[in-house]
């Protein structure tokens, strides 16, 4: 127990003494970078270039196994990231278009162009305060009501608009021609080639998205047991799931990659100063 | 140095590969942290010796940029900024790449972010690629920004007919009236092209569904990697093109700098310079793949 | 009162915003309605924030496992909160851009928000990584399928899928990893996306009218509460 700690304390130390060190070096290859201003403003960047690079490690070390400056690096984020979404929530929506519907003195002060007195902006600010009473045990069943406009909201926007572009116009892009550039059975024989932007191509293409979507359908319809044609059909709509999971692996490994590949260009780049 | 570092990294990575083969054939037990460190290598070393490859548009991304290169000069286009720093190091190049594209051709561009974290990435592309690229460009006539405002799919609900309703400033506080580069703008019908980039919600998707289709605006998108494959069933009718991830952002930019390649003979290409690294990753996680079924296959024939 | 306003509410502004899309002198309230829900959305920011105190707060005082930490989401929470509201360090007026150049509130987005989100992000590429070698299996004819559409995806969309089969002449194109990649995101992939974005659009129309008519209740939870 106590080698442990005496270990922690030395580790800490070691970081501390690196990220000095880190600082140092950067301000003073800061200072004959001509773009730098002042010595402070060599020092203030060198500090947070390298706080951030450690923020950066510190959550890497996840990878190796969980420690405290994971935990703190993590409990840091959660903390910043709720108070950024609130500033900028209250500057622009509540002084952006609250305010100057409710209060000409406080548009004053916030210096944004009063545009009358409505009284009906009361009913989202009422509502508001009514969700902010969750935090109380005794009293948060009021939130509902503020809830419930959310709700409405919601629910009344994406009725029309999933019924629109994700049903109707789905539907309506699925009847493709099914026959492309059609000039007849002898030409399409003796022009036939695998090019990607030839006839077969694209026919081929057209044929796969109609019963892809059709068969695709026939699978997600469990009403009906999927035994004889139904079932051949289901099983067709499988494959092509399969093919789109599979696409959709291939690119959520492509996004990972490019996300270690950014924080890797930060370190390597800004920080460590190999790459330029 | 290009080409002492691809041999390097598939010197190294390849023997590491194929003793992980070994222990995967002896049916052996491997430390994930081994596999972490496969990774790291694969994107590091890439990084370290620059390797990187010539892109070529696909013509999802093509339709972007052609639609955007063959607008009339000073047409408006508005780009969105739905995405946070999670997704920034993906969507970002595109962002940058829009911008500079669409100031070129002497477009009027509106900023503005259905996330709050946008509007900080907007302030940060204004001073980094605006003011320093094109000095000439002036804020309030040939860009502007509107920021961020609360609500998302709420947001495009109101200024699809009414941008003033939501919005009565711009960021810094001036009345969008006072703003000449709003003069004749009403609301979201009246753009010529919206352009959003994000991966989450809201995102290209609810521009798609809230704006583009019910007001008959050409909508054009970027994305990250992970919704790119979601967004393939509105291309071409309600989306106009799509860039997707990185790989989207690489093509962009070989494209910009093919058709302008003096104005952006020194243009930063982070997209490019990223599918180096890219590239190695993903022929180590295929290689992971074939593995880790050479392990599984080999485990369960000893075990019959 | 507990169930019945709530209902109440939420009939009416569905109802109204579904009416808006039909009906031009109702298309001003659905649009007031929404403006309404984009300042509500906002208090629900700082009911976020407000849980955040309470929760921590509450780790603190009743000093429970890793309380300390809890201590830097409070400090930090508050520090950024102090900068955002403020407007620290902020080069212009009250007016100015909450985010601007120099701020405080820009200073903690730059060098602490983006590299600690940019980070938490990507781990995940170690962890697809692991997951690749340990969990991708081709037992069955499906998850072969998927494997191979993975691959020729994966390759495809690098430089290297080019190199490895631009050799294949014209007349075979779509052989081409490259193009391959490009004909399955085109086709088998828009095919199955189309069919899993129809049958959710059919899911969402369906939810909404409930939630809308009051046949679905959950989201406002038990009488207990």
């Amino acid at each position: 127990m106590a080698r442990s700690k005496s270990i922690s304390i030395i580790i800490l130390l070691v970081v501390i003494a690196l990220f000095i060190l880190s600082w140092v070096i950067k301000a003073t290859t800061f200072e004959s970078d001509p773009d730098r201003i002042s010595l402070w403003f060599s020092v203030r960047d060198a500090f947070f270039i390298t706080m951030a690079a450690f923020l950066t490690l510190a959550i890497f070390s996840f990878l190796y196994k969980d420690n405290p400056y994971y935990k703190f690096a993590e409990h840091l984020f959660v903390g910043i990231s709720a108070a950024y979404w609130m500033c900028v929530g209250f500057w622009s929506t509540l002084v952006g278009n609250l305010v100057p519907n409710i209060s000409e003195t406080l548009s004053t002060f916030f210096k944004v162009p009063y545009k009358g007195f409505h009284f009906t902006y009361f009913v989202p600010l009422i509502l508001g305060i009514i969700l902010l009473m969750r935090l109380s045990s005794k009293h948060g069943w009021i939130s509902r009501w503020a809830l419930a406009w959310i709700v409405g909201t919601t629910a009344g926007l994406n009725l029309i608009r999933y019924l629109r572009t994700d049903f109707i116009s789905q539907v309506s892009n699925t009847f493709v021609p099914l026959l492309v550039d059609w000039k007849g059975v002898g030409p399409f024989f003796s022009d036939f080639s695998l090019s990607s932007t030839g006839q077969f191509a694209m026919t081929l293409s057209n044929w796969v998205i109609f019963i892809g979507v059709f068969c695709g359908l026939i699978y997600f319809f469990f009403s009906k047991e999927h035994k004889g044609i139904f079932g051949t059909a289901s099983r067709v709509g499988i494959w092509v799931l399969m093919i789109t999971f599979g696409a959709s692996f291939g690119y959520t490994v492509m996004g990972r990659v490019s996300l270690l590949v950014g924080r890797l260009t930060y370190l390597f780049k800004d920080w460590l100063g190999l790459i330029s | 140095m290009s080409s002492i570092g691809l041999i390097i990294s598939f010197l190294f990575i390849g023997l590491g590969l194929i003793w992980l083969l070994i222990l995967a054939i002896k049916g052996r037990e491997v430390d994930r942290r081994l596999i972490f460190v496969f990774i790291g290598i694969a994107v590091s070393v890439p990084l370290l010796f620059k390797i990187s490859f010539s892109e070529k548009a696909t013509p999802i991304v093509r339709d972007v940029f052609y639609k955007i290169e063959n607008l009339p000069e000073g047409s408006k286009v508005l780009l969105s900024y739905d995405y946070g720093p999670s997704m920034a190091p993906e969507v970002e190049p595109m962002s940058n790449a829009f911008v500079r594209h669409a100031l070129t051709k002497n477009h009027k561009v509106y900023f503005m972010c259905l996330w709050a974290t946008g509007q900080s990435l907007v302030a940060t592309a204004i001073d980094s690629i605006v003011k320093k690229e094109f000095p000439d460009k002036v804020n309030g006539i040939d860009y502007v920004n509107i920021g961020f405002k609360a609500g998302g799919t709420g947001v495009l609900n109101v200024i699809i007919t009414d941008f003033r309703k939501m919005y009565l400033t711009n960021v810094d506080g001036v009345n969008l009236d006072s703003v000449p580069i709003f003069n004749g703008i009403k609301s979201l019908r009246d753009m010529d092209l919206l352009v959003s980039i994000g991966g989450g919600f809201p995102g290209v998707k609810e521009w798609v569904l809230f704006a583009g289709a019910p007001g008959n605006i050409p909508t054009a998108g970027g994305c990250a990697a992970v919704s790119a494959p979601l967004l393939y069933p509105y291309y071409p009718r309600q989306l106009l093109g799509l860039l997707g991830g990185i790989k989207g952002a690489a093509e962009y930019e070989s494209e910009l700098k093919d058709v302008y390649p003096d104005r952006f003979a020194d243009m930063p290409t982070p997209g490019i310079a990223m599918m180096g690294p890219q590239t190695l990753a993903h022929l180590v996680v295929m290689a992971f793949i074939v593995i880790g079924n050479i392990a599984f296959f080999v485990t369960r024939k000893k075990k019959v | 009162m507990k169930k019945q306003v709530p209902l109440t509410i939420t009939f009416i502004v569905g109802v109204v915003l579904v009416l808006s899309v039909f009906f031009p002198p109702v298309e001003t309230l659905g649009e007031d309605f929404s403006l309404f829900f984009d300042i509500i959305a906002v208090f629900a920011f700082f009911l976020g924030g407000g849980n955040l105190i309470r929760v921590h707060t509450d780790r603190i005082s009743k000093k429970k496992k890793d309380w300390g930490f809890s201590m830097i989401t409070i400090g930090g929470f508050l520090i950024m909160l102090a900068a955002g509201l403020f407007k620290l360090w902020n080069p212009g007026d009250i007016s100015a851009d909450v985010a601007a150049t120099g701020s405080l509130f820009q200073l903690m987005y730059d060098w602490m928000f983006n590299p600690l989100g940019a980070t938490m992000y990507s781990l995940l590429a170690f962890y697809v990584a692991s997951a690749s070698y340990r969990a991708f299996r081709a037992k069955n004819r499906d998850a072969t399928i998927l494997l191979v559409a993975a691959f020729v995806i994966l390759l495809g969309r690098t430089p290297l899928g080019m190199y490895a089969t631009e050799w294949i002449p014209e007349s075979f194109s779509l052989l081409q990893i490259p193009n391959l990649a490009i004909w399955i995101m085109t086709s088998p992939n828009l095919a199955g996306q189309r069919a899993i974005m129809i049958g959710i659009a059919l899911g969402v129309v369906s939810m909404s009218l409930r939630l809308i008519l009051g046949v679905e209740r959950t989201h406002l939870g038990t009488d207990n509460e």
